[in-house]
């Protein structure tokens, strides 16, 4: 089973790899804002029997906010450190 | 699992339906954009050895983080109290931190695909052949399992009846895993991971305003069923005491600290899959440890959502079931929105257990059974065919064990902590193999049939009647500590009879024997501080130390 043993796969042109990779923060990211995005007007629109079921508190407005700020920072993160597996060994 | 109850019917709108179904989309999303990725066997079943620590530590996390995790911890949180943390403190982190500072470098260095494979280059083909069979089998049945939870959930909270939620269930798992392999499943996991934190937060927040914060809980459970015991981890766990685990702290130290734990955590295949998909030997030792810290927190939402379940719930225990703690206070809490989000979270959690079974079994039945057995010498492209259709295999046997268990729950339902305890033997046969060079390949092999058999025995035994261990909890702990003390007393009696490896073979494989072509794959920043996995190791267990303080 040598054969499979390359663990240091050679750089193949692979740019769809490279983008994928990071990818997984940018999945996040965004579905975390759209998640943070509906959420938090429903929150806006809560009737008051929900807001009495949630003790008092706009539970979807500050989960919507902070899903919101969650998934932004993500996304800020992607953007500013991109995955380079292509320089990682070096 | 099994027994949430009906009448638990969530009151879900559109709103919360366009939540769940944005989350399924995206996973489906994420299978075909991984697909695009997949060039080579070890893409598809290793995500080609290129994830970040933090990707495969969360996943190592997730792929536990299924329906024994949510539902069953918050249970045992409602029946046993604080004591439940153990499970965590105890009964997990050590272990994880043991994986990562010493047992992964032998892993990840070796460069094998499995743990069945490892054994082959330790022990032998029979040994292989042994571990790699069992394992197949255990996790069809498991996901199986994981499957007819899934559906009994969704049954409960959304009224959808069986068959349909189980075929659902299992065409989304498939459709993802064959897709895009082990980097579907571990991106899920990731994903999984933080979704269903923002649904389980909110619901803590809200339950302990509900009960008048951390000290009106405190008061509340003094005044509950669990009484004073029940806000304590170690008191009364003296040999002889009474506590509300009804377990002493042999039992928690060496039983489910050690055998169970160590077990577990370091041979499970299914979780140490996820640290050899690593880019390099660091991250993959940061894998379990990554997964230490949050893995030291979850009870927060899990024990404490169970602990606020017992107070505010009277017939928790009683007309309920334990294991309906959470959805009974989601149906209680949580308005359209945050409920959406909550219900995504744990319909997730269990996908990500079963697809972390069937691609651990995809792995194994393809390189350890397939491979070894019918079709050597292929194509690397014919294995990754053969891993898809395998993955189709895997799920339609999973969907057949879903209706198998569907028919005896209880069964089911003990035949998975069982599966964990066949894990005691193969933790005995790696311990000794990686730190003593002379054991033989034949005392791999006949010392792992012997501690499966012997802890096969114990539970025919207990279940017959002939042993009496008192509680299921305490016959794993006694029958896991049988088949390790067997596994290693078989495996030096074969040594001394059998002849060895010689050393060259063993290179790499056994501390001591360096490997010579050993090269060094670390990458930048890997020597700091903060990813050294021993400084990191050790942290978790001191913060672990830490946070029972207030708990003695």
């Amino acid at each position: 089973m040598t054969t499979d043993k390359t663990p240091d796969t050679p750089m193949r042109r692979r740019p769809a790899l490279l983008t994928v990779l990071s990818e997984i923060r940018v999945i996040i990211g965004a579905l975390f804002c759209v998640y943070g995005v509906i959420v938090g007007v429903a929150g806006l629109f809560d009737s008051k029997a929900e807001l009495d079921k949630a003790q008092g508190v706009n539970i979807n407005l500050w989960t919507g906010l902070a899903m919101l700020v969650f998934g932004a920072a993500f996304l800020l993160w992607a953007y500013l450190r991109p995955a380079r597996r292509a320089e990682d060994g070096s | 699992m099994g027994t949430v109850a009906d009448g638990l019917r969530l009151q879900v709108n559109g709103l919360d339906y366009l939540l769940l179904a944005l989350y399924f989309g995206t996973v489906l999303g994420i299978g075909f954009i991984a697909r695009m990725t997949v060039r080579t066997s070890s893409d598809f079943f290793l995500s080609g050895r290129s994830l970040p620590a933090w990707i495969t530590g969360l996943a190592f996390l997730s792929a536990n983080l299924g329906a024994t995790e949510i539902l069953g911890m918050a249970a045992n949180g409602a029946q046993y109290g604080a004591m439940t943390v153990h499970y965590y403190w105890i009964g997990a982190v050590p272990a994880m931190v043991f994986l990562g500072i010493v047992m992964m470098p032998f892993y990840y260095r070796s460069g094998v695909h499995s743990v069945p494979e490892f054994l082959r280059r330790r022990f032998n083909r029979p040994t292989q052949q042994l571990n790699a069979v069992t394992f197949a089998v255990a996790q069809v049945l498991i996901a199986g399992i994981n499957l007819y939870a899934l559906a009994l959930v969704m049954r409960a909270l959304l009224g959808w009846p069986l068959p349909p939620a189980i075929v659902v269930a299992a065409a989304f798992v498939l459709a993802y895993i064959t897709l895009g392999g082990l980097s579907s499943a571990i991106y899920n996991e990731v994903l999984q991971f933080f979704v269903i934190l923002a649904g389980l937060v909110p619901l803590t927040v809200l339950g302990l305003i509900k009960v008048g914060g951390p000290s009106g809980l405190a008061e509340k459970i003094r005044a509950s069923s669990l009484g004073e015991g029940g806000l304590h981890a170690w008191h009364g766990t003296g040999v002889g005491s009474e506590n509300p685990m009804a377990a002493n702290w042999i039992g928690i130290i060496f039983g489910l600290g050690f055998v169970l734990s160590f077990g577990y955590w370091t041979t499970n295949f299914a979780e140490v899959q996820r640290g050899l998909s690593a880019r390099n030997t660091n991250a993959a030792r940061l894998t379990p440890i990554v997964a230490a810290y949050p893995k030291l927190m979850i009870p927060a939402v899990t024990v404490i959502p169970g602990m606020i379940a017992l107070v505010l719930f009277p017939q928790l225990g009683k007309a309920n079931d334990y294991n309906d703690a959470i959805p009974l206070l989601m149906n209680d809490l949580l308005p359209s929105g945050v409920l959406g989000i909550a219900l995504t979270g744990l319909i997730a959690s269990f996908m990500a257990g079963m697809a972390a079974n069937v691609s651990g079994f995809n792995t194994v039945f393809t390189y350890d059974l397939w491979k070894a057995n019918v079709a050597k010498d292929r194509p690397d492209a014919y294995y990754i065919k053969v891993g898809r259709w395998v993955t189709v295999a895997g799920v339609a046997g999973g969907i057949g064990t879903a209706f198998i268990a569907a028919g005896f729950s209880n069964i089911m339902n003990y035949m998975q902590s069982l599966f964990a305890f066949f894990n005691a033997p193969l933790f005995a046969t790696f311990i000794v193999g990686l730190f003593w060079r002379r054991m033989t390949p034949w005392a791999g092999f006949w010392g792992l049939l012997a501690g499966t058999l012997s802890a096969m025995a114990s539970y025919v035994l207990y279940k017959a009647g002939v042993l009496d261990f008192g509680t299921d909890l305490n016959s794993s702990f006694w029958g896991a500590g049988i088949a390790f003390v067997v596994d290693v007393a078989v495996s030096v009696a074969v040594t001394f009879m059998t002849a060895p490896k010689p050393a060259t073979e063993l290179a790499g494989l056994v501390r001591g024997i360096k490997s010579d072509d050993l090269v060094d794959d670390s990458i930048a920043g890997d020597k700091a501080w903060f990813r050294s996995p021993v400084v990191l190791g050790v942290g978790a267990l001191a913060l672990g130390a830490a946070l029972y303080l207030p708990l003695l």
